[in-house]
């Protein structure tokens, strides 16, 4: 597969938990910008992993070891510092986490007072307002700014992170399977949103339902026992899978 | 009657007891000060003087009060620091390592050290050092009975607060680092304004444990029945006069002993209730 205009590279990573416990093995592919990645697969496949060393937060975790390059616009972001690199790239979670000491309006630029970023009350303001438009929850809220957030639904919530994850306007999103706590109705919201999303960013989206990715997808990774099994074009790989694992787990045989 | 029931009663029988003792402590102590509360009313609560001698007898707390509040609060703020510090490193920095293990379970042990142990060393040790660096002349008094009032009270302040910190979601923890915090950003955003009602009850707590500490406070303080002067003059706490005392006291002067101790009883319960009250309320 040769994306067209390609954002993040990784080539030939493998990461181990413990000594010769690989989670993910020499895995290669590019990101294409302004697109929707899918990465799927049964639990324990290293998808979340895969996920979460593309802003470093497996490091998070002692004793863990990485080989191999993520390439962030041809830089490698193993060299970059972990904060500035979580800066271009944004996370959401499987559960919505909002700050619960925190206002709606303070969760939303929670990234700039955490790095210690002084805004002025005008400059808050806009990026607040037109990033709650961005994750269309600012008119559910707009008169509620300064609740707390955790008195939101939970679809509201996460849509609340997702805003919280753009505010710094971040090159790349990454979700951890973002819908997989929420009713059917906050999820075709937050499914709507990601498509409305990707003119801006390029998201990386870990999803544990097929019917997902096939729905919002433009890319998908088939990963199985820590390796890239299949990354094709979402259409070419539900209609026409090459390998017999991914076609296995697409009927449903495993997973 | 079945099984079920007999044990139900017995159980019930068993806690009921705890109750009718409590209650009948808290009544022999109103009872036993009445004598005293009878000849000087109010008054006990706020005059300083503490005269035993026969026919020149005179009693009040405030002396002791001031003592034990004095003590106890410079208790809590050499230890704050110290077991502040101490829950970082077990519940956050160090978590779940080897030597948070060890840490946390030498500050354990320090709570099963029985008080007159602490007494003992702060009598042959700290006193005579504090001594030789000239802050004081004998070495009596609030400034080392403090010191080894906080020492003792460490653990029952990071106890409870490193669980409340542990308790801190690890998804806000990641939530705070995906936006490029760093570890001490993490810890003043995330943790702590997440884990702050339950520390400062658990500092509530020691402070409650730390006013009524009678042994090694009795063993340092020098037993001087004045209102203090200063961190370096000698004084009372009201568990320890009431420790020095009660054996030759009668009369008047014992049913003076008994009130303090109403007094020390009624204060503590309120800081364990409040302290309670936090924890239930916000952790």
């Amino acid at each position: 597969m040769a994306p067209a205009a390609s954002i993040l590279s990784i080539e030939d990573l493998s990461i181990a938990y413990d000594r010769d416990k690989y989670a993910v093995k020499n895995v290669t592919a590019t990101v294409r910008k302004n697109a929707i990645t899918a990465i799927m697969g049964p639990s324990g496949c290293g998808k979340t992993t895969l996920l979460r060393a593309i802003n470093r937060m497996h490091e998070l975790y002692p004793n863990i070891s990485t080989e191999g390059k993520i390439k962030l616009y041809g830089d490698n972001i193993y060299e970059m510092p972990t904060i500035e690199l979580r800066r271009k790239i944004g996370m959401v979670f499987q559960r919505p986490n909002p700050f619960p000491t925190m206002s709606i309006y303070e969760n939303v630029i929670a990234g700039y007072k955490l790095n210690g970023i002084h805004l002025k009350r005008s400059e808050r303001d806009e990026i607040v307002e037109t990033t709650l438009r961005d994750v269309t929850l600012w008119d559910e809220v707009k008169n509620a700014l300064h609740k707390k957030g955790t008195f939101l639904s939970g679809g509201q919530q996460q849509r609340l992170c997702v805003a919280r994850a753009l505010a710094f306007k971040p090159e790349i999103i990454l979700l951890d399977e973002p819908t997989s706590a929420l009713d059917p109705v906050s999820t075709a919201k937050i499914e709507d949103l990601l498509v409305e999303l990707k003119q801006h960013y390029t998201i990386i989206l870990v999803t544990h339902n097929m019917s997902q990715a096939a729905r919002i997808s433009d890319n998908s990774m088939f990963m199985y026992l820590g390796e890239l099994i299949e990354y094709e074009d979402t259409k070419t790989m539900f209609t026409n899978p090459k390998d017999p694992r991914t076609e296995g787990y697409l009927t449903g045989k495993f997973g | 009657m079945n099984s079920d029931k007999i044990t139900k009663y017995i159980l019930f029988g068993a806690s009921l007891l705890i109750l009718v003792v409590a209650g009948g402590m808290l009544y022999s102590l109103v009872e036993g000060s009445l004598p005293s509360f009878r000849v000087f009313g109010w008054k006990f609560l706020v005059s300083p003087e503490w005269n035993p001698t026969q026919g020149d007898q005179h009693f009040g707390a405030l002396a002791f009060i001031a003592g034990t509040l004095f003590t106890s609060i410079f208790a809590l703020l050499v230890a704050i620091p110290l077991a502040f510090s101490t829950s970082l490193i077990v519940a956050e920095y160090f978590r779940k390592t080897w030597f948070a293990n060890v840490v946390s379970t030498c500050v354990d042990l320090l709570a099963g050290i029985p008080s007159v142990i602490f007494g003992l060393w702060g009598f042959y040790a700290l006193r005579p050092f504090i001594v030789s660096i000239g802050l004081s002349h004998q070495g009596f008094g609030i400034f080392t009975a403090g010191l080894v009032l906080a020492i003792m009270i460490v653990p029952y302040a990071t106890s409870l607060s490193n669980s409340i910190i542990m308790m801190v979601p690890n998804e806000l923890k990641e939530a705070a680092y995906s936006l490029g915090a760093t570890r001490l950003e993490v810890i003043w955003n995330v943790i702590l304004p997440n884990a702050r009602s339950g520390i400062t009850a658990s500092y509530i707590l020691a402070f409650g444990r730390a006013l009524g500490e009678t042994m090694a406070v009795t063993m340092l303080i020098g037993n001087a029945n004045i209102l203090p002067k200063g961190l370096f003059s000698t004084g009372n706490t009201m568990a320890s006069v009431i420790a020095n005392e009660f054996g030759e006291a009668s009369g008047v002067h014992l049913s003076s002993l008994i009130e303090i101790g109403l007094l020390l009883f009624v204060i503590t319960a309120i800081i364990n209730a409040t302290g309670k009250y936090i924890i239930k309320k916000f952790a």
